[in-house]
């Protein structure tokens, strides 16, 4: 706590820490700009508070939790406001500690610090509004939960986690709240420890997340070593000056950090704990989904985003992440063709909308990748609250016992059906702008120096646009349509679960419409509002060829939807009507990748490897373990037999006995008789006085 | 004036009562023998006390002191004596060697 009291008093101070600024708004929105360090710390305080004194409250802790969210989405949407009004980008730096003179590094200034510009605003928001959202809906959904507490300590350790990342001036600060918001996702995955599956999931994610953080640290470390620096303004400062040095390592560096990127934002092949990541409670699915952890990967490549685009940086790398995006977009929408479970086609469906991202941001798309983290976060927090009232309800994940709920759950059906459109990007909800731009941006791409990467890549989105409109229509068909086939009666859910619902719909509805190509632009501005110039393309005018082309895609997927599983609704024989040889195994099997990773990874590690650690530990590490035992038992026999038996001992027993002989000699005197004692005094006396006579 | 004759009667009277404490039996006797003792130093001192010719008579003084204390002593001494004989039917010191190892 010291650190953020420190941070609290340099901030009322003010002045003391080095001030950055870069576009003061002065003002209010500079008061706001130099407080919103509070946005980060807010929901990190009300962690510790929720597991000290969390029990003792009236709600258990969830108004800890509720409070600290509403306060970030207030803040944040202040902020909105005033960066809409004049364009701001700020920041700000505590030096906390420095080391001086490391080895090949210099000077190593360690600093927490925060950035207030249009990109950590928008970041801001989505956290802040969707995860209030997503906070009240919790408290119904975990009610009467065994760790409810816990539930919303950790809860808000995810949203602190991630607001500290997006905040993070520096790329120290954000490899911390990177991995605040690993670990906070390991414990909502784990949740339900006491089966065992969910704890597999969540060790899966978090070694998965692991791996791909190498990636980050490699990146982190090149780039601080060669700029000197680690603040994020600085690198890009150098990348901004062609700095030579940084030209020479862009390459790896941004690769590295794409890597990272890859594991957070679960891009192939990465890709496979975030289904997994569906074993954790509805509520957390929908947060890591829509707001905090898998935007993260995209937020890191926008926030280095200039280290990309300029030519002669880490440019090259682009053509990867336009590949690793197309690959996710298509690949893992086919999957969730075949899902039963309703999150784990959500789950499918949040990979294929965070490939559209990445391959967005890798056709130099900065502003079009970003509105669709926007737009997604809304209409996909909001589908997976609803399949959480779906389960509240049936009390199973599997569309197979669903069906027929629109009857019960009308609110829930509304809501969902407003959010697969949004998904499926039909006119005028929130995905159709986002997916549009990114197609534009695409074809741009092509034209424009990308090539047939992009060419290739558009095809696929084009292609995706189709995959995601057909799977939502199945989701729909098969919850909501026909007989309801479940155990028991469904019931709507209770209102603290469902106007949360409502409110993100209502968003899912109009988020799009802060960037309509030619009409609006003002997401564009919000964005732009950086100290370090994009150079992004982004569409002034719609492109109607596209935008025709990708709503009637959206529109084949609604009706190859309808035809299959509409009609049949009430048998719903589903499964056999996708089954096509080869290609349903290969979907259902997920392309083998978990099979790779076990066999490939996983089963080496667990087998040679293993068997290698037991007998280096049986033997090497034990001999030398036994070897001292030996050794100190020989010692201590020595030491038992001749220092102590003969030595010690002797010594002992020889004053004791010494004793005992001047005492059996000694005692004879004191016979008892009153007259031998006074003889001896009488005696005594009388040769003093002799003595006195004679000598005296 | 002569005080000679007075010391010898003192060491006389003194000597038999340090044989009587050493060796009588009769723990009365040997309380007995330290009176003779205590006689023996009042002899002393009422002697040196007239032989100096103090104006303030110290010497009977003290021989008046020491004749109180020996009386307190006697008392305390012959209660012991008493209470020793009630519960060993005996007051032969020999017998009293409580004190031995």
């Amino acid at each position: 706590m010291t650190p953020l009291l420190h941070l609290f008093a340099l901030a009322s101070e003010g002045g003391e820490h080095g001030l950055d600024v870069v576009t003061d708004p002065g003002g209010f929105a500079g008061l706001l700009a130099s407080w919103a360090w509070l946005i980060p710390v807010v929901p990190l305080v009300a962690t510790f508070a929720i597991v000290l004194v969390g029990k003792r409250l009236p709600w258990k802790g969830w108004e800890l939790a509720e409070g600290s969210i509403a306060f970030v989405a207030v803040y944040a949407v202040a902020l909105l406001i005033a960066n809409w009004q004049a364009p701001m980008a700020v920041e700000h730096h505590v030096t906390l500690s420095r080391i001086d003179s490391l080895p090949g590094l210099g000077d190593l200034v360690l600093e927490w610090g925060w950035v207030v510009d249009g990109l950590s605003i928008m970041m801001f928001t989505v956290v802040g509004v969707v995860g209030f959202f997503v906070f009240t809906y919790a408290k119904g959904y975990m009610e009467g939960d065994v760790r409810f507490t816990f539930f919303f300590a950790s809860f808000s350790l995810f949203a602190g986690g991630m607001l500290v990342l997006v905040a993070a001036p520096n790329l120290i600060q954000l490899i911390v709240g990177w991995e605040l918001v690993g670990v906070a996702s390991y414990l909502l995955i784990g949740h339900w420890w006491e089966d065992h599956d969910n704890n597999a999931a969540a060790i899966k994610a978090f070694i998965t997340n692991k791996v791909a953080d190498v990636g980050l640290f490699v990146g982190v470390i090149i780039l601080g070593i060669t700029v000197g620096s680690f603040r994020i303004s600085d690198v890009l400062d150098a990348v901004a000056h062609g700095d030579s040095a940084v030209a020479q390592v862009a390459f790896w560096a941004g690769l590295a950090l794409f890597i990272g990127a890859m594991g957070k934002s679960a891009q192939m092949p990465f890709h496979v704990w975030l289904p997994d990541a569906m074993a954790g409670p509805t509520p957390v699915s929908s947060l890591m989904h829509a707001a905090t952890m898998v935007t993260a990967g995209v937020y890191l490549v926008g926030r280095m985003f200039p280290l990309y685009q300029t030519p002669g940086m880490a440019d090259d790398v682009k053509i990867i992440i336009v590949l690793v995006g197309g690959a996710t977009l298509l690949l893992t929408g086919l999957i969730a063709l075949v899902q039963d479970d309703i999150k784990k086609v959500l789950a499918y469906s949040t990979l294929s909308q965070l490939g559209y991202m990445t391959a967005a941001m890798g056709a130099g798309a900065y502003t079009a990748g970003l509105f669709h983290l926007f737009t997604h976060a809304f209409f996909k927090g909001l589908l997976f609250l609803a399949a959480g009232s779906v389960i509240h309800g049936v009390h199973s994940n599997d569309m197979s016992d669903m069906g027929g709920l629109r009857r019960f759950m009308p609110s829930t059906y509304r809501t969902f059906v407003i959010g697969s459109l949004a998904l499926a990007g039909i006119f005028p909800l929130a995905g159709f702008w986002s997916k549009d731009e990114i197609l534009a941006s695409l074809s741009h791409d092509a034209g424009a120096g990308g090539g047939a990467a992009a060419t290739l890549v558009l095809w696929l989105a084009i292609l995706g646009a189709f995959v995601t409109a057909f799977y939502m229509a199945r989701a729909v068909y098969l919850t909501f349509f026909g007989e309801y086939k479940g155990e028991g009666h469904p019931h709507e859910s209770p209102r603290v679960m469902t106007w949360p619902l409502w409110g993100l719909a209502g968003l899912a509805v109009v988020a799009g419409f802060v960037n309509m190509p030619g009409l609006t632009s003002s997401f564009t501005d919000w964005l732009a509002s950086r100290v370090h110039v994009m150079g992004d393309h982004h569409a002034t005018a719609l492109n109607w060829g596209l935008a025709v082309l990708g709503t009637a895609m959206a529109l084949g997927g609604i009706a190859a939807g309808t035809r299959l599983f509409h009609r049949d609704a009430a048998t719903q024989q589903e499964r056999d009507r996708l089954r096509i040889p080869v290609l349903y195994p290969l979907l259902e099997q997920k392309y083998y990748f978990d099979h790779l990773y076990m066999n490939g990874v996983v089963g080496p590690i667990k087998g040679p490897i293993a068997r290698f650690v037991v007998w280096t530990n049986q033997v090497v590490l034990d001999g030398v373990v036994h070897a001292f035992g030996a050794a100190a038992r020989l010692a201590s026999r020595f030491v038992y037999g001749w220092a102590d038996q003969r030595g010690i001992d002797l010594a002992i027993n020889a004053a004791a006995a010494g004793t005992g002989e001047a005492g059996s000699v000694v005692r004879r005197a004191q016979t008892g008789k009153v007259q031998q004692y006074a003889g001896a005094l009488f005696a005594g006396a009388v040769l003093l006085v002799v003595g006195f006579l004679i000598f005296g | 004036m002569i005080v000679n004759q007075f010391l010898v009667l003192g060491a006389l009277l003194f000597s038999i009562g340090v044989y009587g404490v050493l060796v009588r039996r009769n723990a009365v006797l040997v309380l007995l023998s330290i009176e003779l003792m205590l006689a023996a130093v009042n002899i002393n001192l009422v002697a040196f006390g007239a032989f100096v010719d103090d104006a303030a008579a110290a010497g009977q003084v003290f021989a008046l002191f020491v004749i109180t204390v020996a009386a307190a002593e006697v008392g305390i001494g012959l209660a012991i004596v008493v209470l020793i004989f009630r519960n060993r039917s005996s007051a032969n010191v020999d017998e009293l060697d409580l004190m031995k190892w």
